[in-house]
């Protein structure tokens, strides 16, 4: 039986764009809150995870890579990577790192630090993307937001991607910090 | 003729990504509420697709009460 296609189901392709863009100008990191208040915003006023099973491109590239393509080796996710404790300890570590952008980006607004052109890859390893921003054309806060923001997808794809090629496609998902934040609203909501 | 077996869905640990309702040959499963999938017991033909690509390993094949 063929499943009928939707618009929705291309977002793979936003996905690849979003990190595209992002390589040649870092300002377009701002476009990935889209996919930071979407899924909260349908989590709470909607009540579900329709992001996560209908509108998420990064999922969609996980399924197109991994089954599509067949880049994964479609082992069975080790159990711990789906565990309770797994899952909320990663949001709160990733929280935390979202938060330390935050204050990245707040100490060179303020002046007491300096605008660095880099990505910083697995929250470790900063690499040089001096390319991809020209000095001035926005204030400086602005732009370290995007240098962080862009750390932050990358990373998150760059894992997305590993899991993806040793376990099963959208492994991802299992630990996803978005999906543990809406699976939490999802079950507040419905009294689970 | 219904199967020996059907998918169930253990929606404690369901992360509701859509891969069962991506993989399913019968569209059989959905995930109707928006936060965990569903499998309809008298769609599914118990050919274990779907558990075997759930990454979360939440779907199960069971036995049918009083089946063949």
């Amino acid at each position: 039986m063929k499943r009928k296609k939707h618009w929705y189901d291309y977002l793979w392709l936003w996905t690849m764009l979003y990190f595209i863009l992002g390589f040649f100008n870092i300002l377009f990191a701002w476009l990935g809150m889209i996919d930071f208040l979407l899924p909260l915003g349908l989590a709470v006023f909607g009540g579900s995870k329709w992001f996560c099973n209908h509108l998420c491109g990064r999922g969609q590239l996980c399924m197109k890579l991994g089954r599509d393509l067949k880049c994964s080796r479609n082992k069975p996710t080790p159990a711990w990577m789906y565990s309770k404790w797994f899952r909320y300890g990663f949001l709160v570590f990733f929280l935390a790192m979202f938060g330390n952008m935050l204050f990245q980006t707040w100490l060179v607004g303020s002046g007491a630090d300096s605008l660095r052109e880099a990505v910083k890859l697995f929250w470790t390893f900063r690499v040089p993307w001096g390319w991809a921003y020209t000095a001035g054309t926005v204030p400086d806060w602005a732009a370290q937001f995007s240098f962080g923001f862009y750390s932050l997808m990358l990373t998150s794809l760059l894992i997305g991607l590993i899991v993806m090629a040793l376990y099963k496609p959208r492994t991802w998902c299992t630990f996803c910090p978005m999906g543990t934040m809406t699976q939490g609203i999802c079950k507040l909501r419905r009294g689970h | 003729m219904a199967s020996r077996r059907y998918a169930e869905v253990n929606q404690e640990v369901c992360v509701a990504c859509g891969t069962c309702a991506f993989i399913c040959p019968m569209e059989a499963a959905d995930i109707p509420d928006g936060c965990w999938a569903e499998i309809d017991p008298a769609v599914c033909v118990g050919c274990g697709a779907c558990a075997k690509a759930c990454p979360a390993g939440c779907i199960d094949l069971v036995e049918r009460a009083g089946g063949r």
